[in-house]
């Protein structure tokens, strides 16, 4: 036992897998991304692996420029895979992508609390932002030209406050079922949430009660300020892209100082994207990521750092990364199923010899594993809730 | 010549945020929680029912200015529960409200298209239409489409919805890894639509669903609703469920589908419908009765009336007679968010009739609000409410039903239990199901023009 604390592993699920020729491996199923099997399949994998969360990836369409039909194409509403998959998995958290820049904070606020009641309190959000002008034509509502950066980040932090104060906008006790009333709410627990912005306004309560977590795990991935500061003001985790340990030693020093000025106390976890290629030598992980590199014609890269080698030299990398202040990684397999099941066994097996990883997963106070259980979050009261006199 | 045996189309609706749930009972259970859910759909599936339907709700509803507190109140996401459901049944179409006024084609569609690919072809979705200011305050538009415009807007939403919907062929992803050809056509999803409500263009990134499109379901009963849902629709959601009524309902739509090149057997019509089974007629008109006074309880009556009335009537007794009042005359401002209000379209003439009503059969306010708000369509025993479920599919005064159990989750366990196999042995309903898709189950087959050119 090293004594260090242990670390939390997520994986981030994009179709078959973060390499673009992935999907050409013999053991990818291509064809079956459209279908619930699938999907359940891999968040099952995941977790057996007894990860913290899935992430599944998503955006308003393909972004600019595609055509190319050598690539995988499409993809599913992730709010949806995560609901389908949900009540045929018990532990693991689920972590669905919403747009904010195109979509009513109203609808994604009640369609996340529904997430966290179908997975009985395991849901949380990636919340991002889309400028591209592609995916704002399918809108046809708004010019992307005449937004800033700031502005779009400024709009999803609105948004994100909009969300929180609707899981908030029902205290917890505000069902009461009082035949001798008559009442089945007590009103004086309902909320206007009465929110005004620049981009917009939204009245409340919501029509959803009050998730089971109270208030989801809200995640933001950031490799900048204007995203770092959004981090700091409205998520609870936030995914970086650190390139080695000096790097992740000053995102952590600025996510931190964006949390000093935002006035907040419990800072982010902070979690290190990875695209991970893991095999049983490190020679065998560079030549498995050359050959699908030519099958692209390209060299895979990423906004987060590649990996290649072995599950024992990737948790090095994750313990030194974790010597900065990083509390967690969300691994990205460069294909599945390979990656993932590298990812499932060997990596967590590794890091749990050196007692970095849990071998069952968290209870919260209520004996039941939720996200926020698992992250080690307290369920926070509704901040419209009277403070006991 | 004898005409052909019709057969019954059956549907389990969650019971929404009205008075017709007794939330009271010793049986009720929640409201919102996901095995709720999942036990009305398993009963529906176990009875080899068409679909389970959800309706939706945008803002709570207000009376008086204040939240309204005597009914369920909280409802969970259309799609998110939907797509959970999913994985807990089989063969069950999967049904929901959704708006077209707070929604936008792009966002809809690639989530209807994504239920219709998790769920196997069984994806279904009511359109409907809000244009109040009130709803809007949750949302980016605000209160923005004027009232008459809101079927146009939901004709271009459905008609942008399609567009996107048939932006892939069913051919189209090859996935072959030996020629390194995913998507057959560079082309593919290619979109572009442009009305006066909506100017969009460029790839939707959801592959053909196993159904193509969602089967259509629409509710209305006005000129234009009629007209919309003959235009557009695979199946009708009404109130008439009496024989006369919905015969003349029934010919109605069916009468205006050939203006629109479609066949009488394209439109399924499906009054919504309650039920009181008992071991005999008798015994469930008890029951009956019993739970019209749940249904209806002194505070209720009282809210009821106000809405008519469009006034405060706290002061008066329930149990009393009816006020001397008039409503008040103009837009009604007291109760907010309720469809029901809009169904007085002369109030001052409601209330001599209710009270010509209460005079002739010496009714307290709260036994005439338990008499013109009846809900209860089918009361009798198993052998009776078959027997009358039959004769009004048979005598086209509907295709089938959509029932609201008045108990969550268990309401529909009798009905399943024991009307069911009746409707059964008679031969007019499935004994299992014979197709996968929700289409296949209300045998309108593909309303799909075939495999489109591409738009864009």
């Amino acid at each position: 036992m090293t004594g260090k604390p242990e670390l939390h592993l997520a994986t981030a699920l994009e179709a078959t897998g973060w390499h673009p020729a992935s999907w050409r491996e013999p053991r990818a199923r291509p064809g079956e991304i459209f279908t619930a099997a699938y999907w359940t399949d891999l968040v099952r994998e995941a977790e057996k692996g007894l990860l913290d969360f899935v992430t599944i990836e998503d955006s308003l369409g393909p972004g600019d420029g595609i055509e190319r039909t050598d690539r995988v194409r499409g993809r599913l509403d992730s709010v949806l895979i995560a609901s389908r998959v949900a009540p045929s998995t018990t532990e693991i958290g689920l972590v669905p992508t919403v747009v904010a820049t195109h979509t009513e904070p109203f609808h994604l606020s009640k369609a996340l609390a529904t997430l966290d009641y179908v997975s009985q309190g395991r849901a949380g959000v990636r919340v991002r932002v889309d400028g591209s002008a592609g995916n704002a034509a399918h809108f046809g509502r708004r010019d992307p030209a005449t937004l800033t950066r700031e502005e779009l980040f400024a709009e999803a932090a609105d948004y994100v406050e909009v969300i929180r104060r609707l899981w908030d906008s029902w205290e917890d006790e505000a069902e009461i079922r009082d035949v001798a009333t008559g009442r089945f709410v007590d009103r004086e627990k309902l909320h206007y949430i009465d929110f005004e912005g620049p981009w917009f306004g939204v009245k409340g309560p919501s029509i959803t009660p009050r998730p089971p977590q109270g208030q989801l795990p809200v995640a933001v991935l950031a490799h900048a300020t204007a995203a770092y500061r959004l981090a700091a003001r409205s998520a609870d985790l936030v995914f970086v892209t650190p390139r080695d340990e000096r790097d992740a030693a000053r995102i952590v020093s600025e996510i931190g100082a964006e949390s000093d000025v935002a006035g907040r106390e419990n800072r982010p976890g902070i979690f290190a994207d990875l695209v991970v290629f893991l095999d049983e030598t490190e020679r065998a992980a560079v030549d498995r990521k050359a050959r699908l590199d030519e099958l692209a014609g390209e060299t895979c890269d990423s906004d987060a750092a590649v990996f290649t080698g072995t599950a024992g030299q990737l948790a090095e990398v994750l313990t030194g990364l974790a010597e900065q202040g990083i509390t967690g990684f969300r691994l990205r397999p460069g294909a599945i199923p390979h990656d993932l099941l590298a990812i499932t066994t060997k990596v967590t097996a590794v890091l749990r010899e050196a007692g970095r990883y849990r071998s069952r997963y968290a209870l919260d106070s209520e004996q039941r594993t939720t996200l926020r259980g698992t992250l080690g979050l307290g369920r926070p009261a509704s901040r419209y809730a009277e403070v006991a006199s | 010549m004898s005409k052909p045996v019709k057969h019954i189309h059956l549907a389990a609706h969650f019971p929404g945020v009205n008075n017709t749930t007794v939330w009271s009972d010793p049986e009720a259970g929640s409201h919102i929680e996901f095995g709720s859910f999942a036990h009305l759909a398993r009963t529906a599936e176990r009875a080899k029912f068409d679909f389970f339907f959800l309706a939706e709700g945008l803002r709570l509803r207000e009376q008086g200015g204040e939240i309204y507190d005597l009914d369920v109140v909280g409802r969970p996401d259309t799609f998110t529960v939907l797509a959970a459901l999913a994985a807990v049944t089989e063969r069950l179409g999967l049904t929901g409200t959704i708006n077209s006024t707070f929604n936008e084609p792009y966002e809809v569609a690639r989530q209807f298209a994504s239920l219709d690919h998790l769920s196997g072809g069984r994806a279904g979705w009511n359109v409907v239409t809000s244009w109040d200011a009130f709803t809007g305050e949750n949302f980016r538009r605000g209160g923005y489409l004027p009232q008459e415009q809101r079927y146009e807007r939901a004709r271009a939403f459905l008609s942008a919805s399609a567009t996107l919907f048939d932006s892939w062929r069913g051919d189209d992803i090859a996935a072959d890894a030996g020629r390194g050809v995913f998507a057959g056509d560079p082309h593919a999803g290619g979109f572009a639509y442009r009305d006066a409500h909506f100017d969009i263009e460029g790839h939707f990134d959801v592959p053909r669903s196993p159904q193509g499109r969602p089967v259509i379901l629409q509710a209305g009963d006005s000129e234009e609703g009629r007209e919309f849902a003959a235009a557009t629709a695979d199946a009708i959601f009404t109130r008439h469920g009496t024989l006369e009524a919905g015969q003349a309902f029934y010919a109605d739509v069916k009468g205006r589908l050939a203006r629109y090149g479609r066949t009488r057997d394209q439109l399924v019509v499906l009054p919504a419908a309650t039920f009181v089974v008992g071991d005999t007629d008798a015994d469930a008109h008890e029951k009956a009765a019993v739970i019209r006074r749940k249904q209806v309880s002194a505070q209720t009556a009282i809210k009821f009336a106000e809405q008519l009335w469009n006034r405060d009537l706290s002061g008066y007794d329930p149990e009393g007679p009816l006020p001397e009042v008039d409503p008040l005359p103009g837009e009604n401002t007291i109760s907010r968010g309720r469809a029901s209000v809009r169904l007085y379209r002369d109030p001052v003439a409601t209330a001599r009739e209710w009270r010509e009503l209460a005079s002739a059969r010496n009714l307290s306010l709260r036994e005439l609000i338990i008499e013109v708000t009846g809900r209860q369509t089918f009361i009798g025993s198993a052998a009776t409410i078959a027997e009358e479920i039959n004769h009004l599919v048979q005598q086209d005064a509907s295709d089938g039903f959509i029932l609201v159990p008045h108990v969550t989750p268990g309401g529909l366990d009798e009905f399943a239990d024991t009307v069911v196999p009746l409707l059964q042995e008679r031969g007019v309903f499935r004994s299992d199901y014979e197709g996968v898709t929700l289409r296949d189950h209300l045998g309108i087959g593909s309303s799909l023009p075939g495999n489109l050119e591409r738009s864009a």
